[in-house]
């Protein structure tokens, strides 16, 4: 897939920094109580110049308290708008995962000889096509910022570094989400059998849960690999195994809502494993980030 | 580990794997539904339990690492988690031998354990791959202690999740360890504990010479010589 | 105290046992023998740089490497 910002141009990162940074200058001597919500205005970059001028100053005026951390919540507003305006802006992720996966289903149709499918073999189709194509946006969430520089930027800012993390899976989980909303129809137009309406409401929950599980995953991977030589390779290696009880608990709870005959209600014991798991792995992901990011 | 504790787990593992194996074959009674084709149990089940700890240390040495950042304990990670890929291949290859003989088909999805290892065993096999594809060495330990942790608690919870996929219309093939005759269940402790000194011994060794030669290549730069 | 003689079942089960036992020792074996070559090689290193030691020692001292 040809990346629109590697033909020379200068990169959307680059460019939202310059214009951050050309911006006139906030005003230094404002207190620091309010510095947090004034410097959470667009783009994470902004922080830094700012934060820092705020500390010079401090140090220059040594009788007030220096506490220049941004709140974690505004940092992570500011990184994930970034993020979703340099997508909005560079289509990088979401048409490439959108397409693959109703490419996906048509391959299907002819590996399968079947015009339609039901009950457990369409949740399987279902979701081992939402998996691969979420692997593709996966693969790309970090290289910009590993290739243009971005995580020198961000470590330089004295801001708690999981917001990065925090930032980068909702931005993961957005995607999925419009992945969905492109995909799921399209399963169902293509090669479902049942009629997608009765099936929705129950569909809803495995969905939720099982991206849940794929951006906590995946963002953790994601940033494990991206700065390593074979990082499209082991990007999916890494991630694929931690993500087979996802697709365990999203596979069997979608199944009985697919079923042509007596489809079936959902079933709790899925979707408790599910939630286990994208908080068990959640928290994990929280508490070891932090380790990549130290250069 | 000095060479006097390497010398007394080499000893105490030789010895208990005289004890067990003369249990195995010379104490444990044949089993009912089996036959001796159980006596795989022994080996299989004994293998399994080390290696899953083996993965489970690697990540609580990781945890360690990240804590102290002593690069002993990376080294231990390291050591560990390679030493529990390769009993891990036993477990596989003992697996699918007991599944053939039971059920005539090499692999068999219907036991959870068996297909937890496969999955816990494909990501532990990107390990090596993942730690050779960063170049800066301390870079390398982080990240390698960020995986061992991530994949040490997956062990677990794949466990659980496959288990409750499982079907539970065909009985597990290759039986549990609950319900056993007290004379079975000693020759499995045994075994277990044989299993373990063995590892240990193993890692040991590992660690030893792997020590060693970092000394050999610190000598051979100080004097000049590479 | 069950005697092996009459341990053998009906079928060819045995041979299954043996290959299981035999694989696992193999593996541990052929660890074995990967350490041992390893070994000959870290003792090989050691006797060259006693020899170059023992041949330059002052020149050991001026060619010191900076690491």
């Amino acid at each position: 897939m040809s990346d629109p910002t590697d033909s020379g141009k200068t990169s959307p990162h680059a460019a939202m920094s310059r214009d951050v940074h050309a911006r006139p200058g906030r005003p230094v001597h404002a207190p620091v109580g309010t510095t947090n919500k004034s410097q959470a205005g667009p783009g994470g970059p902004s922080h830094a110049p700012s934060a820092m001028q705020e500390l010079d100053e401090q140090h220059v005026r040594a009788d007030r308290p220096v506490h220049a951390q941004a709140r974690t919540l505004d940092v992570v507003l500011a990184l994930l708008r970034k993020e979703l305006l340099v997508e909005l802006r560079t289509l990088e992720s979401i048409p490439g995962m959108s397409l693959f996966a109703v490419t996906t289903f048509v391959v299907f149709h002819f590996a399968l000889n079947q015009d339609t499918v039901s009950g457990q073999e369409a949740a399987g189709i279902l979701w081992v096509t939402l998996l691969f194509a979420a692997m593709l946006g996966v693969n790309r969430l970090f290289v910009a910022d590993a290739d243009q520089g971005g995580f020198d930027g961000f470590l330089l800012a004295p801001v708690d570094r999981t917001a990065l993390l925090i930032a980068k899976a909702i931005a993961l989980l957005t995607y999925l989400f419009v992945l969905e909303l492109i995909a799921v129809p399209a399963f169902a137009l293509l090669l479902l059998g049942p009629p997608l309406g009765q099936a929705l409401p129950g569909l809803l929950a495995p969905l939720a849960l099982g991206d849940l599980g794929v951006a906590a995953i995946g963002t953790l991977v994601a940033a494990m690999v991206v700065r390593t030589r074979a990082r499209d390779l082991l990007g999916p290696m890494l991630t694929l195994p931690l993500l087979v009880p996802v697709v365990i608990g999203c596979a069997r709870a979608t199944a009985p809502l697919l079923q042509t005959v007596h489809p079936g209600g959902l079933q709790l014991r899925w979707l408790g494993t599910l939630a286990l798991y994208d908080l068990v792995f959640g928290l994990i992901a929280y508490a070891v980030f932090d380790f990549l990011l130290e250069d | 580990m000095r060479l006097p504790g390497l010398r007394a787990l080499s000893i105490s593992t030789v010895a208990a794997f005289c004890v067990s194996l003369s249990l195995v074959f010379f104490y444990a009674p044949i089993e009912a539904e089996e036959g001796f084709l159980q006596k795989i149990f022994y080996l299989h089940v004994p293998l399994a339990i080390v290696t899953l700890a083996g993965f489970v240390i690697g990540g609580l040495m990781a945890i360690a690492h990240l804590r102290t950042r002593d690069q002993r304990w990376d080294m231990r990670s390291y050591v560990v988690i390679h030493m529990s890929l390769i009993f891990g291949v036993g477990v596989l290859i003992t697996g699918s031998l007991w599944a053939h003989a039971s059920w005539g088909h090499w692999w068999v999805w219907n036991e959870p354990t068996l297909v937890s290892f496969l999955i816990i065993f494909l990501l532990y096999a990107t390990y090596q791959p993942l730690r050779f594809a960063i170049e800066d060495p301390e870079r390398q330990a982080r990240y390698a202690s960020v995986f061992a942790i991530t994949a040490g608690a997956f062990v677990p919870l794949n466990f659980i999740a496959v288990r409750l996929s499982a079907s539970y219309v065909h009985p597990r093939v290759l039986g549990s360890t609950s319900n056993l005759p007290g004379s079975m269940m000693l020759t499995f402790l045994v075994s277990l504990v044989a299993m373990a000194l063995l590892f240990a011994t193993l890692c040991s060794y590992e660690l030893a010479a792997k020590r060693t030669r970092i000394l050999l290549k610190a000598r051979s730069r100080i004097l000049g010589f590479q | 105290m069950t005697p092996l003689a009459t341990a053998l079942p009906e079928h060819t089960n045995d041979g299954y046992v043996a290959a299981a036992y035999i694989v696992f020792f193999a593996i541990v074996l052929i660890y074995v023998a990967i350490m041992a070559i390893r070994l000959g090689r870290v003792e090989r290193k050691v006797r060259e740089l006693s020899a170059q030691e023992r041949e330059h020692p002052e020149g050991a001292q001026k060619e010191r490497e900076t690491v």
